[in-house]
């Protein structure tokens, strides 16, 4: 909300001298918002004065029809001449006054003006807009002072345009609809600089009469507890909107439109309490409040034709047939409390204006608002909250203005329909704000501090103002806030005005001891222990955005069965074309992957560690429920078991040399065994043993049938790892060879303690093993076997060599080991380490064909 | 080196130790100054160790003259012993000084030769790194597991009715709207990705009984348009404690020792009246960091307050027994403050230069 100072001294008297900075930080320390502070004098610069227009040339030969003007400026151009001034605007006469400024002056946005030839002419100094001034977007002509204004030419403009005040940009909490007005904000200063406050709702209004001031039917009391109005006849339509009510609207971002209306606005905003004005001559018959009928249809102020819900309150004419709704329904021409209809709106010939404040239900308004999209001033002050009880001061200002500034005459009869309830009062223990904030407050404090704010407060049925040396520390206090506070529903509430008001720098700085705790949870050090692991094997960890494609299945190859294929959709995606959440981590790392290619680095190595998403298929709505109290457990598990599986993976990529190039020699290109090893790496750090991981070939998207490995721990498939598909490195334009690994962290198994190995401090026995097998024999397998069948005594099985060559014959290759035998309580004879080869060999053999080379 | 002039096994006669000229004192005084200056002159240990032959060899002086004395009278053998010995012990001595010299001087020279240049790059392993954001989360999270907190967690995915209902933004709540949240398909789904992390609270309110104190980092989402301050994703770090006779002082006080810890001992926090659904009372808290670039200044760093009883009843806590606080910061915004990090998009574009420079210190 924007706000000018001076405005707000209507109501409080602030400190005459009050800094801005001052002010700033007192609206803060109140719990308002200051988006900006400025003070408008300080926004132009050098000579702004009153001018008078003494001639007007029109030049003509451009483009645009140009004025040549001499304008009288007293002696502020240090000549007494006039100031010769080329000008586009059209909107201004010879004797008119307007506001000049000279050169030498600054305009708001830096706009240095000067002396320069122009047109053809010497202009000298600038006839401003009130746009050009920082006073509004008003940008259709320069401003012409009204008769009102006294100043001379010369004189200092700033007073006459506005420029001598600050304007306050405020931001406000969506809990305190009442700050939203200069009622509230002038009561919540009035605290902070203690200094009385000039409520203008308690400015004595005529009450409802017995007849109505124009027939009125409030069918639905709930959607709609008040509703007054009052009736101006007689109204000049030609009556302009004061400049100083034109003003402060346009400083609060609202355009001026039509007297009977900026009344309305700004009524709003002086006491909070949104306004309509109707043409009672384009309403047929009586107005019927009620619940629209869905399907209806009302075409708003703002020109759009809206389908209505039957959620939304409309006030509808009956005088016109309606066979939807049915008999006296009417037809709407107004959305209730967001936006009024075209048919009935206050047009140029207007001379009787029927003036509506009403009162609307807050959640009815915030549905509404949000179902049209149409956050108006008015619905957002509704959805705040809006004092019920102003409404009979509102019509009475808006008529009051009305009459004075456009004539006419107000109807003796005044409308009120008054089904709002009285508020009842809230229990509060009077320790609770010590309890609660830690600052010893007595409880007349508490008491104060509470009456400032408004509320009535009894101990039993005793009013406290009088004597509040009858409250003891253990007493309860019975607590009724102001109607403009509906905010104030629970004690925490009243606490929290306590403690705004005594202030938040009181509460002292106090650590809380909490009990001895537990530490990282065993899944927390494993994904710690993972991440860094990876990190020192010299991947780079990423965070990518899970958002991806439909498309992103097809790329990656997936299988129609695959179960990453059906993924967790947005309904309201940021880019249409990436409205899923990943089903694995792979398409957003390679999405980075390339970002960084095309960024010029060549040898990566990523990995992201981060929750895929798999929905529940058929799993359907959650159970509602209440607030009221905690769910039962299985209500609860009913509603979990609707969210999505969110497992936690961790992926890698690779493309480029994995080690690099440099003056020691060439690179080593990543590879599908890094990948693989990279996997058995996360493995490793996150306390799996190796004894409980098998390495397989599998065929599985998107890596290359024949390169990719799948990672089983205790038999169960955790991840897969190798090089990718051709067929996916090309559809995603990846550089040839690119390797992946992926693993899901949540499926490993607990590592468990692990059992100590016996160091035994007897030299090793060394024996090396040749094994010829067929091609289509996984080393794996091999190297499972000779550990089956060498025993106990085998401390290690290390392949050191792989060789595939015409003498051992087509499809066969050699697989060179070297075993290391060692017994924990002896040195091993010859003998016995051969028989331990000899008998590992055979297991090859008997398994898997093995013959010895060369054998 | 003089030739000898006597050959081998020539017996002198008539027996005078003077006139045997192999012994003769000078001989060996000459043999010795001989072997001594051929040793100093030899400027590498082969070099010397090829001379050792030549003056301690079997054919070398005082090798021969060695020799002559089992002819001498036995009167003259002791004399002409003692000479020779004295003679090689010389030429052994010489040796062996020289000898150590030259050794250390080859060892002081291969030294200078093996130099290298130590300053080439040593870049052979590729450098990997964590996400700074990761880094900052481990880091808050030790802070609080050192206060005795616990780390907790829940899923990004999660009900409408526990990132709002529960936490006392009902459907119709203006703050609902202020929250832009993406919504999980189709309408009616009851599922949002978690706005803030805030579910955690009512999640580990649900699932254990106070005292609770837990620390929640984590991803969070809004429907937000990318910009150099604005991302659809981003992290918070929650805290939560619930137990009996808490206050905002403690708050307070949790808050200024998690701002030392964050922007230095000379950190404080401001408060500023704010509101929060799920919190009463609320505030904004600003910090002071002194080091920050552009000079010592307030940064708004995140929102708190008492956890509001509603939140507490919804979640099965006794608000007339317990007593919480909640609060919860941006780590983005956290890092990119700590860091003079102007645009968060480089946060999440994952480019390797970014993690590297930042990954270990955050």
């Amino acid at each position: 909300m924007r706000v000018s100072v001076s405005w707000l001294r209507e109501y409080v008297d602030l400190p005459a001298d009050l800094p801005v900075g001052d002010l700033e930080q007192a609206l803060v320390d109140l719990g308002i918002e200051v988006e900006s502070a400025v003070d408008l004098a300080e926004t132009v610069t050098g000579r702004l004065v009153v001018g008078e227009v003494r001639e007007i040339e029109e030049l003509t030969g451009f483009k645009k029809p140009i004025r040549f003007c001499r304008v009288d400026v007293g002696d502020a151009n240090g000549t007494g001449e006039p100031q010769e001034i080329v000008c586009g605007a059209r909107n201004f006469a010879v004797g008119d006054r307007v506001v000049v400024i000279l050169p030498g002056g600054v305009l708001p946005g830096g706009f240095a003006i000067g002396a320069r030839k122009t047109y053809g002419h010497n202009s000298a100094g600038m006839i401003c807009s009130a746009k050009e001034l920082g006073l509004g977007d008003d940008h259709s002509g320069i401003i012409v002072l009204g008769p009102d204004v006294t100043a001379k030419p010369g004189d200092d403009a700033r007073p006459v345009v506005g420029l001598d005040d600050v304007v306050l940009d405020l931001e406000i909490t969506p809990d305190r609809g009442y700050a939203l007005s200069l009622r509230g904000l002038a009561r919540e200063l009035s605290h902070a600089f203690e200094v009385p406050l000039r409520d203008p709702a308690l400015v004595p209004a005529p009450s409802g009469t017995e007849a109505p001031a124009y027939p009125v039917e409030v069918r639905d009391t709930v959607g709609c507890d008040r509703f007054t109005a009052r009736l101006v006849r007689g109204v000049d339509p030609n009556a302009p909107t004061p400049a100083w009510m034109q003003q402060r609207l346009v400083t609060a971002g609202i355009r001026s439109i039509s007297l009977p209306v900026d009344i309305t606005n700004y009524v709003m905003l002086e006491l909070g309490q949104p306004m309509h004005a109707f043409d009672a001559d384009r309403i047929a018959g009586t107005l019927v409040v009620r619940r629209a009928e869905a399907g209806e249809k009302l075409t708003t102020l703002d020109g759009v034709n809206r389908v209505l819900t039957a959620d939304d309150m409309v006030i509808c004419d009956a005088g016109l047939p309606n066979a939807l709704a049915g008999e006296g329904a009417g037809v709407p021409i107004s959305l209730a409390a967001v936006m009024g209809g075209e048919t009935s709106e206050v047009v140029a010939d207007t001379t009787n204006v029927l003036f509506e404040a009403a009162h609307w239900d807050p959640a009815m308004v915030g549905r509404t608002a949000r179902r049209h999209k149409l956050f108006s001033e008015a619905a957002k002050r509704w959805e705040r909250g809006v004092d019920p009880a102003v409404a009979l001061v509102a019509l009475e200002r808006a008529v009051r203005l009305l009459t004075e500034h456009g004539g006419g005459s107000a109807s003796a009869e005044i409308l009120d329909i008054d089904h709002v309830r009285p508020r009842s009062p809230i229990i509060l223990p009077v320790d609770l704000p010590t309890r609660r904030i830690g600052v010893e407050y007595p409880p007349a404090r508490v008491v104060a501090l509470l009456e400032q704010v408004g509320c009535t407060v009894a101990q039993g049925a005793d009013r406290l103002s009088e004597d509040l040396g009858t409250v003891g520390a253990g007493a309860t206090l019975s607590v009724t806030p102001p109607t403009w506070r509906p905010d104030l529903t629970d004690p925490a509430d009243l606490v929290e005005e306590v403690v705004r008001l005594d202030g938040y720098d009181r509460v002292p700085s106090v650590l809380p001891t909490a009990p001895p705790g537990r530490g990282l949870t065993p899944r927390q050090r494993r994904r710690r222990a993972v991440a860094g692991s990876l990190a020192e094997r010299g991947y780079v960890e990423v965070l990518a955005h899970p958002f991806v494609s439909p498309g992103l299945a097809d790329l990656l190859g997936l299988p129609a069965d695959d179960p990453r294929r059906p993924a967790v959709r947005l309904a309201n995606p940021l880019s249409e074309e990436e409205p899923l959440l990943r089903t694995t981590l792979l398409g957003p790392l390679l999405g980075i992957l390339k970002r960084n290619l095309g960024r010029g680095h060549r040898d990566l190595a990523l990995y992201e560690i981060g929750a895929v998403f798999h929905p529940r298929v058929g799993a359907g709505s959650p159970p509602a429920m209440g607030v009221d109290r905690r769910p039962t457990d299985v209500e609860f598990a009913a509603a979990d078991a609707v969210v999505p599986a969110q497992p936690v993976h961790v992926a890698a990529v690779l493309s480029g040399d994995l080690d690099p190039a440099g003056w020691w020699g060439a690179g080593r290109p990543a590879g599908w065994a890094d990948a693989i090893e990279a996997a058995r790496d996360v493995l490793d750090a996150a306390g799996v043993l190796g004894d409980r991981v098998e390495v397989r070939a599998a065929e599985y998207a998107p890596w290359h049938p024949g390169r990719c490995a799948e990672l089983l721990v205790d038999g169960s498939v955790v991840g897969h790892a190798g090089e990718l598909h051709p067929l996916v490195v090309a559809a995603l334009e990846l550089p040839r060879r690119t390797c992946a690994m992926e693993l899901d962290l949540d499926a490993l198994p607990a590592a468990g303690v692990t059992p100590a190995p016996a160091v035994s401090g007897f030299p090793p026995a060394l024996i090396d093993v040749a094994l010829v097998v067929d091609d289509s024999v996984p080393a794996e397998q091999v190297r499972r076997a000779l550990e089956a069948g060498a025993g106990e005594l085998l401390e290690d099985v290390r392949l050191f060599d792989v060789y595939s060559g015409a003498q051992l014959g087509a499809s066969r290759r050699s697989l060179a080991y070297k075993l290391t035998f060692r017994a924990p309580d002896r040195t091993l004879t010859v003998e016995e380490a051969v028989a331990a080869r000899d008998a590992a060999v055979a297991v090859a053999a008997e398994r898997l064909g093995a013959t010895l080379r060369g054998a | 080196m003089r030739e000898c002039p006597y050959a081998m096994s020539y017996r002198n006669d008539p027996y005078d130790p003077k006139q045997v000229a192999l012994l003769d004192p000078a001989a060996l005084d000459e043999a010795v100054a001989d072997a001594t200056k051929a040793f100093t002159e030899a400027t590498d240990p082969d070099a010397l160790t090829a001379l050792r032959s030549v003056h301690l060899g079997d054919r070398s002086p005082v090798s021969l003259a060695r020799r002559e004395i089992g002819a001498l009278p036995p009167a003259a053998k002791s004399d002409a012993g003692k000479r020779v010995n004295e003679a090689r012990r010389a030429i052994e001595t010489a040796y062996a000084d020289r000898a150590e010299v030259l050794e250390r001087e080859q060892a002081e020279r291969v030294l200078v030769e093996e130099r290298v240049d130590v300053t080439l790059p040593y870049d052979r392993r590729p450098r990997g790194a964590r996400h700074p954001l990761s880094t900052l989360m481990e880091s808050i999270s030790d802070l609080f597991v050192g206060m005795g907190y616990e780390v907790a967690e829940g899923p990004e995915v999660d009900l409408e009715w526990v990132n709002f209902d529960a936490l006392n933004i009902p459907a119709d709540h203006p703050a609902r709207g202020l929250m832009d949240t993406f919504h999980i398909a189709p309408e009616g789904s009851g599922l949002v990705l978690r706005t803030h992390t805030s579910t955690v609270q009512t999640r580990t309110m649900l699932s254990r009984k106070p005292p609770i104190y837990v620390i929640v980092p984590g991803r969070v989402y809004r429907t937000d348009e990318i910009d150099a301050t604005h991302s659809p994703v981003f992290h918070q770090a929650e805290g939560l404690v619930v137990d009996k006779g808490i206050t905002m002082a403690h708050l307070r006080g949790t808050l200024d020792h998690f701002a030392r810890a964050m922007f230095g001992p000379e950190a404080k926090t401001r408060w500023r009246p704010h509101y929060f659904p799920f919190t009463e009372p609320s505030a904004e808290f600003d910090v002071w960091f002194p080091e920050h670039r552009d000079g010592p200044q307030w940064v708004e760093w995140g929102g708190c307050g008492m956890v509001n009883p509603r939140v507490l009843r919804a979640c099965g806590v006794d608000p007339e027994v317990y007593s919480g606080f909640a609060f919860g910061m941006g780590i983005d915004r956290t890092l990119m403050v700590r860091h003079g990090v102007s645009d968060i998009r480089h946060l999440f574009e994952g480019d390797v230069r970014f993690s590297r420079a930042l990954g270990t210190g955050a």
